[in-house]
């Protein structure tokens, strides 16, 4: 199956390191994806409460372009940053259900010189990776298993919050199954969907560090090596302001954060550089020694 | 309808139902128009068609205006087609000259633009005076009703209404699934309001069940099919073999003793799973029967076939019999009670809770079981480590009240909640807090309960609790379950660490109420609880006549609400038996021999196997008393020889012509 590909903005710029890790790791295990050509803005955050009409036709754009891409039949697109998958996936569930709201929003596609027609799936790399090429391809395609790494998994709040469509809205495991997949002790743990502060980390710091240094101190608490994500602020806010945070709580709690496409990259044998690993302020030491 | 040998004489009738009709359907204007419909000779509106005047009315316009056919137009004729079928015959008509057209739930109550309920309300009206031109006159079958009564489940409302029937005089055969009756009473400690002791008010009727002479008890046993009608059921009872003979066992326990398994070692569903047991048991002391049953699942003669039997050898009564098989009792009644009960609601389906994660969550029936002095901690409340509590919380609406699982209030759980605080308290002196979302305490002597607990210095932070967690933020919170709550009283989010956490779950449908649904043919209402014929008026029927429910099979219902209801259910029952006889519904198929080809594909099409076939003939004949008016065999029958009471061919088009075609 061929897969249309959505970047968003973060994976241009502090997400970087996922979107090479991701097309490293998709190229070696043989999943095509096709760039939408002109793609734009997800519509996240705040444009969608301030004008709704505006925010949902510049996320249908993406979904029309990608039909149009995609040739006939259901077009699966995937959209790897969290906050993307969420507004692309609130957009059409809004085109789909809100009558109302599809005519006018048609009739502004029309303006634009597109359709949309509904027949775009929005996946996640995760759902790709275990519904359809499925872990046991994927543990054979391993070559350096990461055994005795204890792993985070961090999934945040929009990869299944409002909207659960592969994982347990209140209980997600994906990540989880993934790093056992590449052979790492996977770490239960309570704040899986816990705030990591959003854009509070920048605009709020007091709140929205204390929120990060809750998260650093119960995944060191919780004896773990290394925490994953699949959100480039999640990660951006966990990794960021890690030296600050410590000073500010008197308390050391230094762990990398990386993608986890990142972590499959290594597992998979691909070289660090292709993997954006570079990119990381905390280095991964116990997965590279 | 020049064919008609008489001549159709038709009087129409629309009901304002107060403004339940009249208020959005002009009743005047329909009446106005269905007079100048074919036949009919007199159309009138009426405040109230069911009230004694309205009847009345019919009754004069058949004697004055020598109506034949009357159509009444108002409600659903499961409300009201008796009532009008009455009133024909105190009028002097065969009742089945009666056609109801329900211009309430299907035109006024659904529609809310008026002149598309007023076409609507024509059109039907037009189709039954089409319609009852072409009925015929029938009559109903009596058939004798027998006195003997099903109960399905032994819980206590299968109990309290098996003792019911059974000193009525009634011969009742009560079927419980589990090798004791008892249900989830038995599991309790002490019962809301009063905390008098569960098993002391339980045993004795449990008891009394074994011993009267009236009543059959068959546990380990279950319903594995039903045939028959109202007053004459056909029931098949498979008996599990529990390998242990019941009328030799005294329950003397030696057999467990015996047991090559020195101590228990398999989850004790009766304690929920937080004790072992051997694979010869008995569920607890008071069982009834008290008779020991062998698992086969767990037992190593099962197994491997390599035991040395050592607790045969050890029954000086020679009551196990390892060769015991399914045994099939049939049995013939004429009503049936469904007490079949509930599920507790399974908390893993909410893993912020940590149930099933955290050892220190428990649910609200293990906790239960751990205050009752025969459960698996002796009447202790405990932690898994053994140590003793200081600080419990307990969740209200568990499966309850959520959009997410269940909608419903279940009723029962603000009360067992404010029961479990107060003996939690009482073993342990810990300090318990309740989430509550709203209060629930209506019932007698319930809300002063609830004001008792408030003076014991017992917690209550109004909220529903967001997760039970294990991360700490502070120092005080390491190593406790933290529990996060809005607490809408102040206005704020809390973190609350305790020792131990216990869920309040709700109730819940049965994993198998549709099988048993299906089995006696009734129905269920959305959320899968057995649905009673009318909430008000007929809380213990079904639409299956002589099939009653009772108890939290039909919904969440505490104790003294299963007990009440068994007992209306028991006076249904009752009533009916001492009626003597039910009358039939006149709506069999039936077999015109000169038509009938002998094909014999209606044969195997019959689901209620009604129809045989007579080979000298070379027709098929239908038994009438064990038709049901499916109509399967009406539509087969290649050749149009079957045709059916109340939906004959005529007056089927008929209806659907006056619908389609004769606008007028």
């Amino acid at each position: 199956m061929k897969y249309l590909y959505y970047p968003g903005c973060s994976l241009r710029s502090t997400g970087r390191a996922y979107e090479e890790s991701l097309l490293a790791v998709f190229r070696v295990l043989g999943i095509d994806l096709a760039e939408i050509d002109d793609w734009n803005c997800c519509g996240a955050t705040n444009y969608m409460s301030i004008n709704e009409h505006r925010a949902i036709a510049i996320t249908t754009r993406n979904l029309a372009l990608a039909e149009q891409q995609g040739g006939s039949g259901e077009v699966h697109i995937i959209a790897p940053c969290n906050a993307c998958y969420m507004g692309l996936q609130k957009t059409k569930i809004y085109l789909d259900t809100e009558q109302g709201l599809r005519e006018k929003i048609l009739k502004t596609m029309e303006g634009a010189g597109l359709r949309y027609e509904g027949r775009v799936v929005i996946r996640h790399p995760l759902d790709v990776l275990i519904n359809d090429f499925g872990l046991d391809k994927l543990k054979m395609a391993v070559k350096k298993p990461l055994h005795d790494l204890r792993v985070i998994s961090y999934y945040g709040c929009q990869m299944v919050r409002p909207i659960a469509t592969f994982d347990h809205e209140a209980d997600p495991v994906s990540m989880d199954q993934v790093a056992m997949t590449l052979g790492a002790t996977a770490v239960d743990w309570g704040m899986k969907l816990r705030c990591c502060g959003g854009s509070m980390t920048s605009t709020v710091p007091d709140v929205g560090q204390r929120l990060n240094y809750l998260l650093l101190k119960e995944a060191k608490a919780k004896k773990g090596d290394i925490m994953i994500t699949a959100c480039p602020l999640c990660q951006f806010n966990l990794e960021c302001f890690q030296g600050k945070i410590s000073k500010k709580f008197r308390d050391d709690i230094s762990i990398p954060v990386m993608f986890f496409t990142q972590l499959m990259g290594m597992a998979l044998g691909i070289p660090e550089k292709e993997l954006g690993i570079h990119r990381l302020f905390v280095k991964p030491r116990p997965v590279t020694v | 309808m020049s064919h008609h040998k008489e001549e159709i004489r038709i009087g129409v009738y629309i009901c304002h139902c107060g403004h339940n009709i009249a208020g959005t359907v002009d009743v005047t204007g329909i009446a106005e128009y269905a007079s100048r419909l074919p036949n009919v000779v007199i159309s009138k509106d009426y405040k109230y068609m069911c009230s004694d005047p309205g009847q009345v009315l019919i009754g004069q316009d058949i004697a004055e205006h020598k109506l034949n056919r009357i159509v009444v137009s108002s409600c659903s004729p499961l409300l009201h087609e008796k009532t009008f079928r009455d009133a024909l015959v105190k009028g002097g008509l065969n009742p089945f000259f009666l056609q109801m057209v329900n211009i309430r739930e299907n035109v006024s109550w659904v529609h809310t633009d008026t002149d598309d309920a007023n076409l609507k309300a024509r059109d039907l009206v037009r189709a039954a005076v089409h319609r009852v031109a072409y009925q015929k006159e029938l009559t109903k079958k009596k058939v004798p009703v027998n006195p003997d009564v099903l109960i399905v489940g032994g819980g206590i409302a299968g109990i309290s209404a098996a003792l019911t029937m059974a000193d009525a005089g009634k011969k009742v055969f009560l079927v419980e699934k589990e090798p004791t009756i008892g249900g989830h009473m038995a599991l309790f400690d002490k019962t809301f309001p009063t905390l008098d002791c569960a098993a002391c008010i339980l045993t004795p009727k449990m008891s009394s069940v074994k011993k009267h002479p009236n009543i059959t008890l068959w546990s380990y046993s279950e319903v594995s099919e039903v045939s028959g009608f109202v007053g004459n059921y056909k029931v098949k009872v498979t008996r599990k073999p529990r390998y242990v003979i019941e009328e030799l066992c005294v329950g003397c326990y030696a057999c467990v003793d015996e047991c090559i398994f020195k101590e228990g070692k398999f989850p004790d569903e009766f304690n929920l799973g937080m004790s072992k047991r051997k694979p010869v048991y008995l569920p607890f002391p008071q069982a009834t029967p008290l008779v020991a049953v062998i698992d086969d699942k767990t037992c190593i003669h099962f197994k491997t076939g390599k035991c040395q039997q050592s607790c045969a050898k050890a029954c000086d009564r020679n009551a196990i019999d390892f060769n015991q098989q399914p045994e099939v009792k049939e049995i013939e009644v004429g009503t049936v009670i469904l007490t079949t009960g509930f599920k507790a609601f399974d908390a893993r389906r909410l893993p912020y809770y940590g149930y099933g994660k955290f050892p220190n969550v428990f649910t609200s029936l293990e906790v239960e079981r751990m205050v009752n002095a025969s459960g698996p901690t002796e009447g202790h409340v405990v932690l898994k480590d053994g140590s003793k509590p200081k600080s419990v919380g307990i969740v209200h609406c568990v499966g309850s009240r959520d959009e997410k699982t269940n909608k419903w209030c279940s009723r029962v759980c603000c009360m067992y909640s404010l029961k479990l605080a107060h003996l939690i308290k009482e073993h342990t002196g810990a300090e318990v807090y309740n989430f509550y979302i709203d209060m629930r305490t209506p019932g007698k002597g319930y809300e002063e309960f609830y004001d008792k607990l408030l003076r014991e210095d017992v917690h209550f932070i109004r909220g529903r609790v967001a997760e039970v967690s294990d991360w700490a933020t502070t120092s005080d919170e390491e190593g406790k379950l933290i529990m996060r709550v809005e607490d809408t009283m102040v206005g704020m989010v809390r973190r609350i660490p305790v020792d131990m956490v216990v869920l309040s779950v709700g109730l819940e449908p049965r994993d198998d109420a549709q099988d048993i649904r299906k089995l006696f043919n009734i129905s269920c209402s959305t959320e899968g609880f057995f649905l009673e014929k009318h909430p008000k008026l007929a809380p213990v029927d079904t639409f299956t006549d002589g099939v009653f429910i009772a108890g939290a099979a039909q919904g969440p219902r505490d104790i003294p609400d299963s007990v009440a209801q068994a007992g209306a259910a028991a006076a249904q029952a009752l009533a009916l038996i001492d009626s003597g006889h039910v009358e039939l519904e006149p709506n069999t198929a039936y077999i015109t021999d000169t038509l009938c080809s002998g094909c014999k594909s209606c044969l195997n099409i019959c689901p209620y196997k009604a129809i045989a076939f007579d080979d000298e003939k070379r027709k098929s004949v239908i038994n009438e008393a064990l038709c049901k008016g499916c109509g399967t065999c009406v539509a087969s029958c290649p050749s149009g020889a079957i045709r059916q009471n109340l939906f004959e061919d005529e007056e089927i088009f008929s209806e659907i012509r006056g619908l389609f075609v004769e606008s007028i």
